[in-house]
């Protein structure tokens, strides 16, 4: 997978995909909350890991990610990082307190944030399965909160591909009144999946 | 020893190797389920930091860079180090990393990558006669690994924790 390999008509389609998926994903979560929850219009593309880590904020960037993994038409791994300062944010936002009140995860927190990450994913995943008519089977999510590039290599090896240098990323923003909290949902997939995920969309890889 | 960001540091890239001479320091970012092997020829003052992310190069068909595992890598980051001085009877090397980084995964053997990571590497290292002086590995946290080639030292960060010197 190097960026270089898809086409702009691809990434287009990735856009659309991805605004499907996440218009879903915000719906969901507002009916969690019942609560009105906006969302920016999200940015996806294919991008190195280096790349990834320059978005995010650097190596050592302590963050938050829930993982489910995927298989049946679509083999790979889905999964959802927010910075920390997003990651408090989004407590303190679902919750209902107010901003800054959290400053770390506890138990608590960590359940909160891993069911939001369940939501989105979930949610994100059956959106692109209905409109392409895939099946697309999750796992139980997993969470880290630790260091981006700790994670973020855990989940390309785990993948077994240790030699794709790009994944696909799509940046999000999602608000709730006048507070926002910036995420990044990634797809890790087997170049076969990516494939009849375009072929599904009516585009030839 | 200062861990700010220092001119003499070497930064050593994710499936990566560098090789350097005291005073600079070798340092790689974040090792999670990627086990960091640093080594350390204590007359010459040579060492080299390698970065793996996969035990065994024979599960897959093809290696593009052959660094990326344990099983290649080692020999190789050995060699290069002969051949710039190191003595390699006098290697001393030290394991850092191979955590699990995710909690709530059924300990399958997909996110059992560190430990057979930590596994292959003491393997191949005890097949060429390599001494280990000091581990750091497994567990839970990220780690941030540096050599210090004028000394040997290896520093850990993690965050939430102290630094650590093995």
């Amino acid at each position: 997978m190097k960026d270089k390999s898809f086409s702009e008509l691809q990434i287009d389609a990735l856009q659309e995909i991805s605004n499907i998926g996440l218009g879903h994903a915000a719906t969901s979560l507002a009916e969690m909350l019942d609560r009105k929850i906006d969302m920016g219009v999200p940015h996806a593309d294919f991008v190195s890991l280096e790349k990834v880590i320059e978005l995010i904020g650097g190596y050592e960037e302590l963050v938050s990610c829930v993982s489910l993994e995927l298989d049946g038409d679509i083999n790979g791994l889905v999964f959802y990082i927010f910075n920390e300062s997003s990651t408090y944010r989004l407590v303190d936002m679902l919750m209902g307190l107010e901003e800054g009140t959290t400053v770390e995860l506890d138990e608590m927190a960590t359940s909160i944030i891993n069911e939001i990450g369940n939501i989105l994913t979930g949610a994100f995943v059956s959106a692109i399965s209905d409109f392409t008519q895939l099946r697309i089977n999750t796992s139980v999510p997993i969470f880290a909160f630790d260091m981006l590039a700790a994670i973020f290599t855990t989940l390309v090896v785990a993948m077994g591909r240790p030699d794709d240098d790009s994944v696909m990323s799509i940046e999000t923003n999602f608000f709730r009144e006048d507070k926002q909290v910036n995420g990044h949902f990634f797809l890790l997939a087997e170049p076969e999946s990516i494939h009849r995920l375009f072929s599904a969309l009516g585009i030839e890889a | 020893m200062d861990l700010s960001r220092s001119v003499s540091d070497i930064h050593v890239g994710i499936g990566e190797y560098k090789i350097a001479l005291s005073p600079y320091r070798l340092v790689t970012l974040g090792l999670g389920s990627c086990v960091g092997v640093s080594l350390w020829d204590p007359i010459t003052k040579i060492g080299g930091l390698l970065h793996i992310m996969l035990p065994n190069s024979r599960e897959f068909t093809k290696v593009v860079k052959p660094e990326k595992y344990a099983d290649l890598g080692i020999p190789l980051i050995i060699k290069d180090l002969v051949r710039q001085g190191a003595g390699q009877s006098r290697l001393i090397a030290k394991l850092v990393g191979g955590a699990q980084m995710f909690t709530g995964a059924d300990k399958k053997q997909l996110f059992n990558i560190g430990e057979r990571n930590i596994e292959m590497s003491r393997k191949i290292l005890k097949e060429i006669t390599i001494r280990i002086a000091a581990e750091e590995v497994g567990g839970n946290k990220g780690r941030t690994m540096y050599l210090n080639t004028a000394t040997g030292e290896v520093l850990i960060r993690t965050i939430g924790k102290d630094i650590k010197v093995i």
